[in-house]
């Protein structure tokens, strides 16, 4: 069992709200998953500043200040660039003035095999082991604004309870995946990846289902159609959801074994395991509600367009 | 002489303020005739469970898991919809959703009468042993799967693999059906059922013609062992 909340936020003046929207959404499905939880939020002005790059990391072996002045040193002398670095426990969340390629290659000449979390231009990425909720206070999670997050609780199943295998994937620039269920061919998957030239950095099932995805994407396919790709290779239980900066995607399994709400309104729309987790969203009482139907690809795009493939 | 009703007292509980636990066990500890109104559900699970008192019981809000599990007397509504496992095993009594409810209502029912006016997820009425579900709505894949006795009545459509290894019970449906388990047939609908069919759906407060509807329910090939199978074990 997992827990995952969603929302993207249509109307730019609830934006930011965004922390606090998600934070309530977080306190509902705690019980899902109480070993590990992640956050990925979307264009918030101090998480991702405008002209910058996001990437995170894992369990680094130096102090955020340490890291900051290597990478300064390391970064080429350009005019203008500014590196920042946060701790946030397991998560270290690095930003810079220069391509999410180079920053990455900075960050991996200093500190070589470290696991690299999140990466992207609007993207923030943090995720680690502990209560949820500790772990949204370590996050300042209510002070969060942005477009659109995502949220993940769990408990963990197919690997071990660590950050690694905490959710949210994000394995290309600003696509983020979270999944409850498992997979049980990620394994022949992962292998069939790896043939390709993909590099999987843990062994978690669900992590190779964002290789696969983001594998899809950078052959051009849309992130529907990579989900429904998704859903004719990838054999188990899943509902999953997947952003992009400008889109939010949402999946289950022709089963369907792994619950899923979604609200919708003008303003926003929100997807949850449990109802519970939407309640108590601004404008809840007119929401249309409804569970999404099992095998059907629904994806909304910040510019308010919607999507829906059967697959 | 002038008779003189006394004033019905109705208990109210906000779930904002209460425990779910507390809820449960003011129920539980109450007497028969007592009326219950339940505000802020908000989603939480486990409300309403084992109530075994006849007592009226209505809550303005959406519900989540095993909302009114194992009911036993009393008539409980909820203005809103209800998450998974909507009045699971239900006893007797009567439980109606005026929204839709998740996967798995009505699972494992022996008795009683569940309503439910908007739609339902998957497993709807999944091992049924007695229930009468009514259903104003859709209903999801794989419901009525393995049901035992009981009716099943759907207004609108139902999924795919409706009542899959059916043993017996009694499934109508008025829209489509997706596709038909294995060993759910359709059958005549003879004066009897269109009785039977009046019955509910005056009991679920709607106005569908019994006429409209079609009879599904077991083929009982999957009773006995079959001699000719016997290679594939």
């Amino acid at each position: 069992m997992c827990g995952i909340a969603a929302l993207q936020i249509r109307d730019v003046g609830l934006r930011a709200s965004l922390g606090e929207l998600m934070h309530g959404m977080l306190c509902g499905i705690v019980d899902r998953g109480p070993d590990s939880a992640g956050l990925a939020i979307y264009n918030d002005p101090t998480l991702t500043p405008a002209g910058t790059s996001t990437v995170t990391v894992l369990n680094a072996e130096l102090t955020p200040d340490a890291l900051a002045a290597a990478l300064r040193d390391a970064l080429p002398p350009a005019v203008g660039v500014t590196v920042t670095v946060t701790g946030f426990g397991e998560t270290t969340l690095i930003n810079a003035q220069i391509g999410t390629g180079a920053l990455e290659d900075a960050i991996t000449s200093i500190l070589p095999g470290v696991q690299i979390a999140g990466r992207g231009e609007h993207a923030a990425v943090r995720k680690g082991t502990g209560h949820p909720l500790d772990l949204a206070e370590l996050y300042d999670l209510r002070s969060a604004t942005g477009s659109q997050g995502l949220s993940h609780t769990r408990m963990a199943t197919e690997s071990a309870v660590t950050a690694a295998g905490s959710h949210p994937f994000t394995v290309a620039d600003d696509l983020c995946l979270v999944h409850n269920g498992s997979f049980s061919n990620h394994a022949t998957i992962r292998r069939q990846l790896r043939a390709e030239g993909v590099t999987c950095d843990s062994e978690n099932d669900s992590e190779v289902a964002a290789r696969f995805i983001a594998w899809c994407l950078a052959a051009g396919d849309t992130l529907t159609t990579a989900l429904e790709k998704l859903g004719s290779v990838f054999d188990g239980f899943y509902t999953l959801v997947v952003t992009t900066a400008t889109s939010m995607a949402i999946v289950r399994d022709p089963i369907a074994c792994k619950p899923a709400i979604i609200a919708e309104t003008d303003a926003w729309v929100a997807m949850a395991s449990e109802y519970r987790a939407l309640a108590h969203l601004p404008g809840i009482e007119s929401a249309r509600i409804f569970e999404p139907a099992p095998g059907v690809v629904y994806t909304w795009t910040l510019d308010s367009t919607k999507e829906l493939v059967t697959l | 002489m002038t008779l003189t009703q006394a004033p019905v007292h109705i208990e109210t509980v906000d779930l904002a303020v209460s425990t779910v636990r507390e809820l449960n066990q003011a129920l539980h500890a109450t007497d028969d005739g007592t009326s219950w109104v339940v505000d802020t559900p908000a989603g939480q699970h486990n409300i309403a469970v084992g109530i075994d008192r006849d007592l009226d019981l209505v809550v303005n809000g959406h519900v989540g898991y095993y909302f009114a599990g194992m009911h036993q007397k009393g008539r409980v509504t909820v203005h809103g919809s209800a998450g998974v496992g909507l009045a699971e095993n239900i006893m007797s009594g009567t439980v109606h959703v005026t929204g839709d409810a998740s996967q798995a209502a009505a699972a494992t029912g022996q008795g009683g009468l569940v309503i439910i006016d908007g739609n339902t997820g998957a497993r709807c009425g999944i091992s049924m042993k007695g229930v009468d579900i009514v259903v104003g709505g859709d209903i999801g894949h794989a419901s009525a799967f393995m049901a035992q006795a009981g009716r099943l009545v759907v207004c609108g459509d139902a999924g795919e693999g409706l009542g899959d290894s059916i043993y017996e019970a009694r499934i109508y449906v008025k829209g489509t059906v997706a596709s038909l388990g294995a060993d759910c047939v359709e059958k005549p609908l003879r004066p009897e059922h269109l009785a039977e069919l009046a019955e509910l759906l005056t009991l679920a407060g709607r106005t569908d013609a019994p006429t409209d509807f079609r009879r599904y329910g077991s083929a009982r090939t999957l009773y006995h062992f079959a001699a000719v199978n016997a290679a594939a074990y």
